[in-house]
């Protein structure tokens, strides 16, 4: 049979909103893919440091005062919550695949784990270091 | 009389083209990483704020390098393959194309990048 609609089919994510409430197991997972991507920046901004270090004293002191500012600090904080984040959604992933924790009650569960583990991780990164 | 197999003919020719090799790259990276991410965080990710020649010292040291290294390799494959997911998801045609061309060209200017930082750092005798 034909395919009448080919090409103008709707693209992901346009079911979320009107046609899907949001749920713990769609947001946990929609927020693996942004903390995902989002640690493109944490990776340029290590490289960047490096890159510093390579160079010499004085550019690694302005990079250091970059990262060390409070917006520096903050973008540090966020990819310490967003890493540990995709840390355990991870980590929950490679225990779906295994098979096992598929049903409701026990998938919202493993949400609520990865949601307050990553804080919980983090304030003790931030006690830590 | 064929000498290729049933099998053999048809791989590749589903609308996927390949079968679970990036499914299983990404599993293969992520278990990897669970590994290697806390032991950046609590033995490099520190030195970050911290003054020159000692950040210069310890990035010497053999295990803080390897980490360092190994860190940024896997975690930007795991990215450049985990970024062409979303960018699968969400774009078509030449955009979806272009899109997973810029993430994995990001993915290893940073790694050839940090690379070549990390080893600068390691062989040089004098902190410049």
């Amino acid at each position: 049979m034909a395919d009448l609609n080919r090409g103008k089919r709707p693209l992901s994510p346009f079911m979320i909103g009107p046609y899907y409430r949001p749920q713990m197991t769609s947001i946990s997972s929609i927020l693996t893919r942004i903390t995902g991507n989002a640690l493109i920046v944490t990776f340029a901004l290590i490289v960047w440091w490096l890159l510093a270090a390579a160079t010499g004293q004085h550019y690694f002191n302005f990079v250091s005062h970059v990262l060390t500012s409070w917006f520096g600090k903050l973008v540090m904080l966020l990819s310490i919550l967003g890493v540990w984040y995709h840390f355990l959604a991870g980590l929950r992933h490679l225990w779906y695949d295994s098979g096992r924790g598929l049903d409701i009650e026990t998938a919202e569960k493993l949400g609520w784990v990865v949601i307050i583990g990553s804080v919980v991780l983090t304030v003790l990164t931030v006690v830590i270091l | 009389m064929h000498y290729l197999t049933d099998r053999k003919r048809a791989n590749g020719l589903g609308s996927a083209k390949s079968g679970t090799e990036h499914f299983y790259s990404m599993q293969v990276s992520a278990v990897a990483l669970a590994i290697l991410v806390p032991l950046f965080l609590f033995t490099v990710a520190p030195l970050i704020g911290e003054p020159f020649e000692y950040v210069l010292r310890h990035l010497r040291q053999p295990f803080r390098a390897v980490i360092t290294g190994l860190t940024l390799v896997v975690g930007l494959v795991h990215f450049k393959n985990g970024a062409r997911v979303m960018i699968e998801d969400y774009t078509q045609g030449a955009t979806r194309k272009a899109l997973i061309f810029i993430a994995a060209a990001i993915a290893y200017v940073l790694m050839a990048a940090g690379l070549f930082a990390l080893i600068r750092i390691s062989l040089s005798s004098v902190p410049f």
